[in-house]
């Protein structure tokens, strides 16, 4: 058996009355890949952040190559040899990929930085390891996987003999994903330790030996990858039976929803960021948008809710023209919206519930008694929205910042929905939620759909394109570069596709229009 | 007025006005890298001023000329110590930068001029006796042309200012500690995770501010007003603040918009022999340094790339 290079002994994290981790056991050998598999706020993250120096345990021990240790901060985890690929990238974007290897630990000649023997050093090691990155290009002009390369080519520059990498697939597409597992490969030939963690079960699959799953703060199991099943594993990460499949009838195609005919968008600094682009959702299907972020897609959406001005030769929300029209009237037109980023965009986070449960109801006379807001309507009406939606809180009064990102997802689609849209657009409705809630979010889109509704779905995980789209554009450079049959395509054409290359197979795309097919009347 | 001796008249008085925005704007650079905004400028430049002044005064018998370096020095020192107040202030006790800031620009004048009645029985200084004047550089003078414009009876601190500037600019971009104060302005999250003591970096880049804002007021005192008193120091810090965002965060951009500046200010007292401009009214000399600040900022201030983390606080997790 191969070196054992962590051991974590009983290690409890308490906050509080609660416990982030609790009693936990984990070792790590050398050339192996341990996947930490979990829901979010199980406990992996809090669990890395002891390893990697970030917190201190509340009890238990910490082993590195078989000494007991203990780090006051994550210089004392580095100098172990300890290497943490963050989640959200620790990057500073206006340097230079050099400066970022460098930063902490420079080479210095007579009190000035020794650029040029750093940038020979770094540069063969980036090569040893097949690491693709220009040193000399910022960080805000790289790819994202350039930049993740980079945080890797950070912790070998440290003699990292652990690397941890906290959910590395999630920003990726299927290609750069496929070069991540070759890196992550060739640094366990190496005789390092790779520690993935992650809630996609195909990848544990794919490139982890050892599994240990991870629910409220305690291991559940510790498994080797081989000898489970993807099923299992999901069942063990939530502690119950999931579906994992949605039961999907044909679409039922109605009329034209949204209708747009060369749209424009320029973004705030008056860059053109959408150039005329086409695009038709009808009711009864829904449309995914395919793309890397960074695409036009966040300036497609701020245009299609009024957020940011557009140029279109049309632009119609059920036979409207919408040009130039505030966020108010697409509200009264019946479109829906789930934003990005529930928390800036989609709710108040200080607001109560009810009042994020009132929403656009701020105008309606209803919510109105003697010109003052009727607070008891507003919270009775909120109260019933939350059973239906089965948001799970204590009280319709308490703020919205209150809730997990679950049930934040839940507020808004109870606000959204329960205006009763034609058109719901929903911009990565899943991003960082758990299995339990990806199900119910998907089922509710789902079930806009099948009540006739139309959808327009814009997404980076490509899983949920696939699985609930009915048709499929790829949005790259703000162009809409083609479309595709989510029953056909495979995920690796998809992601060339993503990439801005064209897809061979005919069959794989569907550049039917709505125009061309024959709309049902109503 | 010939045109050599008109240049050299429009250089000199350029450098003169341009010499104490520079170390402002220096020393804002240095604050605002590390993420800590300083609009406190005024108020350190203030009590540079006052401090630079009361040592001139009580020392310019003994030390001679020797006194005024000195003074900068300790207008210096005093601005560094002021500009602990908004250090603790901002990065302890996590409070706003712009109200910390202000805070110090309503505390110096009162406090001075409070400690000026103190000294002197009156509301201000009385005037220098040895001031930063103009000096004549032996040898180059010489020179053809640029001898006589560049450096005959020019003014010392402005040049002072340009060799501070590059050495500014050398420790920001070529040095270790150039590199951890900037990454702390960026990114103080990436920075702690790499080992480095956001904390201490952000100290040294407000007490940098405060050396330089105040060594500025000193100057400002010792070659301008010739005292001190309530009007030494009228906005000379905000301008300071646009000339840093003017010169776009960097040591030597703040060195070309502080000439800049510099030059409009000395059209004030130039402009009336300048013929295409001396039919103009002096008002619009007189205002044209506040119009500019104006200008610039409205213009430049949404285009320009500050710090990413500028004027955020840094909570360090537990």
């Amino acid at each position: 058996m191969a070196q054992v290079l962590v051991s974590m002994q009983h290690i409890t994290k308490r906050f509080g009355d609660f416990y982030a981790n609790q009693d936990v056991n984990l070792s790590v050998h050398a050339g192996e890949v341990l996947a930490l598999l979990g829901e979010n706020g199980a406990g992996k993250s809090t669990l890395m952040s002891i390893l990697s120096g970030l917190r201190q345990p509340t009890s238990g021990t910490l082993m590195i190559k078989g000494q007991p240790v203990s780090f006051r901060s994550p210089r004392d985890a580095t100098l172990a040899g300890i290497g943490m690929v963050h989640q959200h990238f620790m990057l500073v974007q206006a340097f230079t990929g050099l400066e970022n290897v460098l930063l902490g630990d420079e080479l210095v000649h007579h009190g000035v930085l020794a650029e040029k023997r750093a940038q020979t050093r770094i540069q063969a090691l980036a090569d040893t390891y097949h690491l693709n990155v220009n040193l000399n290009q910022r960080v805000a002009e790289m790819s994202v996987g350039m930049q993740q390369r980079l945080e890797i080519l950070k912790t070998l520059y440290r003699n990292a003999d652990i690397v941890i990498l906290d959910e590395p697939t999630a920003v990726l597409t299927p290609q750069e994903i496929t070069s991540l597992m070759e890196i992550i490969h060739q640094l366990t030939q190496e005789g390092k330790a790779v520690i993935f963690i992650s809630h996609k079960l195909s990848e544990i699959k794919a490139i982890a030996d050892q599994c240990v799953v991870i629910r409220h703060g305690q291991v559940i199991q510790t498994l080797a990858v081989n000898t489970t099943d993807e099923s299992t594993l999901a069942d063990l990460m939530v502690g119950r039976h999931v579906s994992r499949s949605l039961a999907k009838p044909a679409p039922q195609l109605g009329t034209v929803s949204l209708a747009l005919r060369h749209l424009s968008v320029k973004d705030h600094r008056g860059i053109e960021r959408v150039h005329q682009l086409d695009l038709d959702v009808s009711e009864g299907e829904i449309v995914g948008v395919a793309g890397i972020d960074g695409n036009g897609q966040s300036e497609l959406l701020s245009a299609l809710t009024g957020m940011l001005p557009a140029s279109a030769d049309q632009f119609t929300l059920n036979g409207q023209d919408m040009r130039h029209r505030s966020p108010r009237q697409f509200t009264q037109q019946g479109q829906a919206y789930i934003p990005e980023d529930r928390q800036t965009v989609g709710l108040i986070l200080p607001f109560t519930l009810a009042e994020n449960l009132m929403g656009q109801g701020f105008m309606a006379a209803q919510n109105y008694r003697f010109g003052l807001l009727n607070y008891p309507l507003i919270r009775a009406k909120a109260r019933q929205l939350i059973q239906k939606f089965d948001i799970r809180t204590v009280s319709e009064q308490v703020p919205a910042a209150s809730l997990s990102g679950g049930n934040q997802q839940k507020l808004i689609i109870a606000r959204e929905l329960s205006r009763h849209p034609n058109l719901l657009i929903a911009a990565n409705p899943t991003r960082g939620l758990d299995v339990g809630a990806i199900e119910y979010v998907h089922q509710s889109i789902l079930d806009q759909r099948n009540q006739g509704k139309a959808v327009l779905l814009v997404s980076f995980e490509l899983d949920e394109i696939l699985q609930l789209a009915d048709r499929i554009v790829v949005m790259h450079d703000g162009e809409i570069i083609g479309a595709a049959n989510p029953a056909k395509i495979t995920r690796q054409e998809l992601g060339l596709l993503m990439a801005g290359s064209p897809v061979e197979r005919p069959e794989a795309q569907s550049y039917v229009t709505v125009s061309e097919r024959s709309p049902r009347s109503k | 007025m010939s045109t050599i001796i008109l240049l050299m008249t429009i250089v000199s008085t350029t450098l003169i006005y341009a010499a104490p925005l520079m170390f402002a704007a220096l020393g804002g650079t240095f604050s605002e890298r590390g993420g800590i905004v300083n609009v406190g400028l005024e108020g350190i430049m203030v009590v540079g001023a006052f401090s630079g002044a009361v040592f001139n005064l009580s020392f310019a018998k003994v030390l001679g000329p020797n006194a005024l370096w000195l003074a900068i020095l300790v207008g210096g020192l005093a601005g560094g110590g002021f500009s602990l107040l908004h250090a603790v202030a901002t990065i302890n006790f996590r409070s706003d930068h712009i109200i910390s800031g202000t805070v110090l620009n309503m505390l110096a004048p009162a406090l001075c001029i409070f400690l000026t009645r103190v000294l002197y029985n009156q509301g201000q200084t009385p005037s220098l006796s040895v001031s930063l004047g103009t000096t004549t550089v032996p040898g180059l003078s010489q020179l053809p042309v640029l001898g006589p414009v560049f450096f005959t009876k020019t003014s010392p601190s402005g040049y002072f200012a340009i060799g501070v500037g590059i050495l500014c600019w050398l420790l920001l971009y070529r040095t270790r500690f150039g590199l951890r104060l900037r990454s702390v302005g960026e990114n103080p999250e990436a920075a702690a995770t790499l080992g480095i003591n956001v904390v201490a970096l952000r100290y040294s880049g407000v007490i940098l501010s405060g050396l330089l804002g105040g060594m500025g007021g000193a100057i400002m005192a010792e070659s301008i007003t010739l005292n001190f008193s309530a009007t030494t120091i009228v906005g000379q810090g905000f301008m300071a603040l646009a000339v840093m965002i003017f010169g776009k965060w960097n040591p030597l951009g703040a060195i070309g918009a502080s000439l800049f500046f510099g030059l409009a200010q000395s059209l004030a007292i130039v402009g009336d022999y300048i013929p295409v401009l001396s039919h103009l009214n002096q008002v619009w000399f007189q205002i044209a340094p506040y119009l500019i600040t104006l200008v610039v900022l409205v213009l430049f201030f949404g285009q320009s790339t500050a710090p990413a983390a500028d004027g955020s606080t840094y909570i360090k997790s537990k």
